[in-house]
């Protein structure tokens, strides 16, 4: 049965998680995402499912037990905050070049650096742009509600298992922290082990039977089948692009001025739109869901209808060099954005929008 | 219906419970609602202030720079506060510990001695459920029961004894709260 | 005559383990690892539990060890083994799950891992092969590198006081509560040999009845990095490494000796 609850972000990930019938979760705590370790040890969903949750030394050996975990087809979650998920990144690599499933969730704080444990999405550079080392990427989902940090948890994995590919939900410390009302799906059961290794067989190290053993790495010492793998992932993320896209647009249909903005800079923006329409301002915001795939297409053709696009980010302008390709340099695009925790208000979004383009 | 308020005070106040016993009445009125923290070292010890909003639509902005509400309980959220009750808006407070008392004359002030009634009822701790009655007294937004609700919703299990208490110092709130009027 | 009629069963003095891959080895002439190798996938199929053994393989000279054991491996990121051997433990705990690793994967990039994995008395094995040397990025020095061993990042010799002292890790881990059987074997010899292998019987044994961790250090040679002949590599490590390493049980059944 379907449930609704007041829960915050993290926490709801947490719930969402186990009832998705996730496998496995490690983690190692960092501000402000401490609340999605700290639920599942509360809830021991061991009892609950069957989940294992274990708190690991470091955030490094959490995200090589995602490896582990993964390599064996299970479906296995970690989250973290931003100066978490840079050490996580190595794993994250390891884990995109050895195409295995994972979900990672970075529930960002302001940097560089230790930097501040308030909102921030300053690691959007991070979160689209490889990150890691190597030719990868990340399919990259930006919840904006409560609702979905829940919803998000079982999109993830099924696109992880899709393309055999690590996925990041990219929230931040606004999200995380704050609560709504959520709706949460019934409880999902636990692949069992033989269901898995008849689906995942393939592929899975789960113990050699009668086939040829599986082996999971990243290495491929001979030149000519590394380029095969590297051309093997480009086409999961050309895949990706063409299938996996998601967006919302909000009052974009008449809109003169747009905004481009995700996660909780889309949630704050949309109030900007309500308030510069009691003005006569005809405003409108597209809402990349997916930031990578990114809505290249969309943004190309808004850019013909409006007269500026204002790229709205908890950040010093990260996302407006996407925004920029993809209108092709059309139409002004500029940015606007608080940083070091600040979160920017409605009102200070129109003002700048306001006075980049209408004054 | 959309209301959007802002609780104030010294962390250990019940700031943040305050405002999600209100949340979660909002829900069992089949509202839309959001609670936003701030968060950080502050938290203990320090100010502690959460964004509720309730709404019978979808939210949009959790995080806002004005207020329909400012429910204030000390007075460093005063001075931070004050100024962002959105004209022809309330502010509550309880006038335990203030100083400079507020001036605006475009908002409704209204006072509620939380604790000094809290303290009268012999519990210090159900001090912000006497403000929250001061509230729910001047805006009626969510029903007696539908707060009682909620109350059994957010408080655990080992505290779920404490509920006739808490709705008889709502009842208190109700009963005491007074409009403010400047001097000058 | 067939060549069935010369090698009589009872006639056979050695073959190759079933569960080594018909790969050559990467491993110079010499190195301890093939024995090593040889020994481990011996016990998984004495035992009989490929079907239920899940390799974990390093960063260092045995990366490629999946390429030469014929069982499902899962190649992990350097030093980090124990993590990704825990993870597997965990969500299969009834397999046999096993690590292979060098000195510097175990005992330097990875020790947090390897000492949490001991703590929290993972029950899996950890097979860790110390030649006292990084063999393969070219012979730099390892943690366990010996006092006053000459190695490419330690040109004149290991200096104790500006580069610290070799760790004996067996010793180390075996004060973990976590750890219920650790001992240091070597395999130059087939005596040593035999000895090792059922060293390694038994920490497969103890993963079996779910007892913890099992770790097994393997004193070996590493005759390219130390400029020997693999005799001399041999009696080099019997008159140095020993004495800094001695061979034999450190903990068993739980009890250090």
């Amino acid at each position: 049965m379907s449930e609704l609850k007041l829960m915050k972000g993290n926490e709801a990930l947490a719930e969402a998680a186990i009832r998705a019938g996730v496998d496995a979760y490690f983690g190692y705590p960092i501000t402000p995402q401490s609340e999605v370790i700290e639920y599942l040890m509360y809830e021991q969903p061991e009892k609950r499912t069957g989940m294992v949750v274990l708190q690991a030394e470091s955030e490094i050996a959490a995200i090589n037990m995602v490896y582990g975990a993964a390599s064996t087809g299970k479906r296995v979650l970690t989250s973290s905050s931003s100066p978490g998920i840079s050490l996580k990144l190595e794993g994250i690599s390891y884990i995109a070049g050895a195409e295995l499933p994972a979900v990672i969730v970075n529930v960002v704080r302001g940097g560089p650096g230790l930097g501040t444990i308030q909102p921030s999405q300053a690691d959007y550079f991070q979160s689209v742009k490889g990150g890691g080392h190597g030719d990868y990427k990340l399919y990259v989902l930006a919840p904006a509600s409560v609702q979905e940090m829940a919803d998000f948890v079982e999109d993830a994995f099924d696109i992880a298992f899709k393309y055999r590919a690590p996925v990041l939900i990219l929230s931040d410390g606004l999200i995380g922290q704050m609560m709504e009302k959520v709706t949460l799906k019934p409880q999902k059961e636990r692949m069992s082990n033989q269901e898995l290794i008849e689906k995942y067989g393939s592929w899975a190290v789960t113990g050699k039977t009668n086939r040829q053993r599986n082996i999971i790495t990243s290495l491929d010492l001979q030149s000519e089948k590394m380029e095969a793998r590297v051309h093997r992932l480009m086409a999961k993320y050309a895949q990706m692009e063409k299938e996996d896209l998601r967006f919302e647009k909000i009052a974009c249909d008449d809109a003169e001025y747009l905004i481009v903005a995700y996660g909780s800079s889309a949630r704050i923006a949309q109030k900007t739109v309500e308030l510069a329409r009691e003005k006569g301002i005809k405003v409108g915001l597209l809402r990349p869901i997916t930031l990578f795939p990114f809505p290249k297409k969309q943004l190309f053709e808004l850019a013909d209808q409006v007269k500026g696009i204002l790229s709205v980010e908890l950040n010093a302008g990260q996302m407006i060099e996407d925004v920029q390709i993809a209108t092709q340099f059309k139409v002004p695009v500029e940015h606007f954005g608080r940083t070091g925790g600040i979160i920017h208000t409605p009102e200070e979004i129109l003002e700048a929008l306001e006075q980049k383009f209408i004054k | 219906m959309t209301e959007e308020i802002i609780i104030a005070g010294f962390g250990g106040q019940g700031v943040l419970s305050m405002g999600k016993i209100l949340a979660y009445s909002g829900i069992i009125q089949n509202q839309e609602v959001s609670w936003m923290p701030s968060y950080g070292p502050e938290m203990r010890g320090g100010t502690a202030n959460v964004t509720v909003i309730l709404s019978d639509q979808r939210i949009s902005s959790p995080y806002l720079r004005v207020f329909d509400t400012a429910i204030i309980l000390n007075q460093q959220s005063m001075d931070k506060f004050e100024n962002e009750v959105k004209p022809g808006g309330i502010l509550i407070y309880d006038p335990n510990g203030i100083t400079h008392h507020p001036t605006r004359t475009d908002i409704a002030i209204y006072q509620i001695k939380g604790t000094e009634l809290a303290q009268q009822m012999g519990n210090k701790k159900i001090f912000n459920m006497v403000v929250l009655g001061g509230y729910l007294k001047i805006k009626p937004i969510i029903k007696l029961e539908n707060v009682v609700e909620g109350l059994k919703k957010s408080l655990s299990e080992r505290y779920q004894n404490l509920i006739p208490l808490n709705k008889e110092a709502i009842i208190k709130g109700m009963e005491h709260v007074e409009k403010y009027e400047a001097v000058y | 005559m067939e060549i069935a009629d010369i090698i009589k069963p009872e006639n056979k003095v050695f073959c190759k383990t079933a569960l080594m891959t018909d790969t050559p080895l990467s491993y110079c002439p010499g190195c301890g690892h093939g024995t090593a190798h040889n020994l481990t996938m011996e016990v998984i199929d004495e035992l009989g539990i490929v079907e239920e053994t899940i390799g974990v393989a390093p960063v260092g000279c045995s990366v490629l060890a999946y390429d030469f054991m014929n069982i499902d491996i899962t190649q992990a990121a350097h030093g980090r083994a124990p993590a990704v051997a825990t993870a597997i433990a965990r969500c299969w705990p009834d397999k046999y799950v096993f690590t292979y690793q060098g000195d510097g994967d175990l005992a330097a990039i990875g020790t947090a891992e390897t000492i949490h994995a001991c703590n929290r008395g993972e029950n899996i094995v950890i097979i860790f092969v110390n030649n006292g040397i990084y063999g393969m990025t070219g012979g730099q020095m390892a943690p366990t590198t010996l006092e006053g061993m000459i190695s490419s990042t330690s040109p004149y010799g290991r200096e104790i006081s500006s580069m610290g002292s070799p760790i004996k890790m067996t010793e180390l881990v075996a004060n973990l509560p976590g750890v219920f059987y650790a001992t240091r074997q070597s395999v130059h010899t087939h005596k040593h040999a035999r000895k090792a292998k059922k060293a390694i019987q038994k920490a497969f044994e103890n993963t079996r009845l779910k007892k913890g961790l099992s770790f097994i250090e393997i004193v070996s040679n590493c005759n390219s990095g130390w400029k020997m002949t693999p005799n001399e590599a041999n009696i080099w490590m019997e008159e140095h490494m020993f004495s800094y390493f001695p061979l034999g049980d450190i903990k068993v059944d739980g009890k250090l000796k």
